[in-house]
């Protein structure tokens, strides 16, 4: 079976970026994962340990200073390397910051195409190919590569694999040059947002927008995501205005989110706001204007004050959980 | 300082996008314009020029012929020259493609610093800016949510997927900004009459060395369908007893 080279992503705060077991379960479709980590000598012991946990069968860890001191230098020459050694026939990363510019520095060094954005990928008679959602969802396309290794950023979230037994480990020396590299000078994680599900995947979404009116008032969609354990999203307008980060936008050039249920409060329905939810299987909305075209698609839409809807919902809700429904 | 500002034409996300049954952008189906968030790394440029009016800023753009409106507003905005690379060739140019193009164009230009946007709303894809940093043979900062500019190095917040890192590079450089950056000015009727006077640069293939692209060995569409639109279900007016309406839909639907 060919090879499938996976960028290993570390966070902030030590540990592997939440993508990585979903990364290695779709290798583990197209081939034999090797995952591939650059890391400071000496510190990857732990990281190796739980890529086993993941499924990964391979670990591929290439020592070197430039990991945490320079953006992506370290990452890339990994994973140039590896390809030496593995000839793998696809190297996937997420669509992060930090996977992009590994795919895209790699893709432009080794002269291979890239697959961008993939919400799924397949192997089909040998032959990798893609699947991305275009223009919000509107389209589904499939694509592959014409000639060469594929490079691919990978948009969706899911499971990791099953566990492999213990990694085969190689750990390698690598000296990377990293004049042409960004220094890192200092590093600010975000502060860990509670418990909500993350928004790719959680099954239930609620988003507020401008019609909230202020940040302080932004918390009754906080509410209202915390008891029905939903992810928090919010509009362009309402993250412009301060409400809440930016991290939670939702649409065309937020996150695209497709849960069982949206619910959009004081969100007109933007065409790039639509681009980011439109897929989601149920769409409840409350918008006291009945014109706001975030009607056009919703299967529930409520006309009224979010003002007086909310609480009545907030105590309904607490009710039941009350009443163990 | 010579800044180049990468500008990219795209279908207004306005519009009705539509792809062609090949699995391209369908150019005709809906209006064009120079992309939100390369007009804010053209702000991001205009920025340091309202400081230092020796700043030089060049707008670039791949793109079809059409693609001189986007740099005509770059342009009326304060960009002071253009560079256009067009050749029926690089219809269909995937990622690696445009960034050669745009690599090729910038080569020899002496430029400081190329400033590009984080993604383009028709692809989404997010990797070109990297890759013509990595083919320049420069330093890539990106997505950043600030920049700044001191001398022979440049400085910024780097949006990272759990929190933000703070980064320095020596220049020349290659930067891509987010939507944190400042929203783009409009062009004013004096920028719009010496925007016809302003000079712009057209480079196809063979000028650019790039007569020998060989568009099929790159990412090629294999099938497209369209997702079936969306329809308006019930809707309510809220009487006072939404609430408990909306909770026996939800129910009803088993979605709680
Ligand atoms: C290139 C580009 C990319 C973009 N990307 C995104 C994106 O990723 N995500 C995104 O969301 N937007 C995006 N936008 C912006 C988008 O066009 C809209 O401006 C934005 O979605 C509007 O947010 P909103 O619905 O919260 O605000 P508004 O459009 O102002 O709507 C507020 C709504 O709240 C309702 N309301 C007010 N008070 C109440 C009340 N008391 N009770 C009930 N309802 C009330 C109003 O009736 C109104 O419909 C993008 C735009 C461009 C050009
Ligand atoms: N054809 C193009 N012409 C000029 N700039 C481009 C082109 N394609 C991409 N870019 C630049 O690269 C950024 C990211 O685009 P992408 O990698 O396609 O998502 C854009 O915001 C532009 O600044």
């Amino acid at each position: 079976m060919s090879n499938i080279v996976v960028n290993v992503e570390v966070a902030a705060t030590g540990a592997l970026r939440s993508t990585t077991g979903h990364l290695l379960q779709l290798a583990t479709r197209l081939g034999e994962p090797v995952a591939v980590l650059a890391a400071p000598a000496g510190t990857s012991d732990e990281l190796v340990a739980q890529l086993g946990k993941l499924g990964a069968p391979t670990v591929f860890v290439a020592e070197t200073p430039t990991a945490t001191s320079h953006v992506a230098a370290g990452a890339v020459a990994a994973l140039a390397e590896a390809m030496k050694r593995y000839a793998p026939r696809a190297v996937l990363a997420s669509n992060s910051a930090d996977g992009r510019e590994a795919i895209g520095r790699l893709a432009a060094r080794t002269g291979n195409p890239v697959l961008l954005e993939a919400i799924d990928v397949k192997n089909v008679e040998g032959r990798i190919t893609a699947t991305h959602s275009v223009y919000g969802g509107t389209y589904t396309t499939e694509s592959g590569v014409g000639s060469g290794i594929a490079m691919m950023t990978v948009a969706s979230s899911g499971e990791p694999a099953p566990a492999a037994a213990a990694p085969q480990v190689e750990v390698i020396q690598l000296d990377v040059d990293a004049h042409a590299a960004a220094t890192i000078t200092a590093t600010h994680a975000a502060p860990s947002s509670s418990d909500r599900p993350e928004l790719p995947s959680a099954k239930i979404v609620v988003s507020g927008g401008r019609g909230l009116g202020s940040k302080e008032n932004f918390a009754l969609v906080e509410q209202l995501a915390d008891s029905l354990g939903a992810g928090l999203g919010a509009s362009r307008a309402a993250v412009d205005a301060g409400y809440v980060p930016q991290s939670h936008q939702v649409g065309q050039t937020g996150i695209s989110v497709s849960p069982d249920l949206y619910l959009a409060v004081g969100i007109s329905g933007a065409i790039q706001h639509r681009a980011g939810m439109q897929t989601a299987k149920r769409i409840v909305a409350i918008n006291e204007d009945e014109d706001a075209p975030i009607f056009d698609i919703t299967d529930f839409g409520i006309v009224g004050d979010l003002f007086t809807i909310l609480p009545q919902l907030q105590s309904a809700l607490e009710a039941r959980a009350g009443a163990g429904v | 300082m010579k800044i180049a500002v990468l500008i990219k034409q795209v279908p207004d996300t306005w519009d009705d996008r539509k792809l062609t049954s090949g699995g391209c952008v369908d150019r005709a189906a809906s209006e064009r314009v120079a992309d939100e968030i390369t007009e804010r790394a053209l702000e991001t440029a205009l920025r340091q020029k309202d400081a230092d009016k020796s700043v030089e800023i060049v707008a670039v753009t791949m793109g079809p012929g059409s693609a001189t409106e986007a740099l005509r507003k770059a342009l009326s905005m304060g960009a002071d020259s253009a560079m256009h690379l067009v050749d029926d060739g690089f219809a269909g140019a995937d990622a690696l493609t445009t960034a050669r193009v745009l690599a090729s164009g910038l080569t020899g230009a002496d430029f400081d610093v190329v400033i590009a946007g984080n993604e383009s709303t028709d692809g989404r894809g997010g990797v070109v800016p990297a890759m013509v940093a990595e083919l320049l043979g420069v330093p890539f900062l990106g997505p950043l949510n600030s920049a700044h500019f001191t001398g022979a190095s440049v400085t910024g917040e780097r949006q990272s997927a759990d929190g933000t890192q703070a980064l320095v590079a020596q220049l020349p450089a290659v930067i891509s900004v987010t939507e944190r950056a400042p929203e783009a000015r409009f062009p004013k009727f004096k920028g719009i009459m010496t925007a016809k006077r302003k000079p712009v640069a057209v480079c196809d293939a063979a000028s650019l060395r790039m007569a020998d692209i060989r568009n099929a060995d790159g990412n090629v569409v294999l099938a497209s369908r369209k997702r079936p639109a969306r329809t308006a279900g019930r809707k309510i007016v809220d009487d006072g007893n939404a609430a408990s309406q909306l909770i026996a839909y939800l129910s009803a639907e088993n979605l709680i």
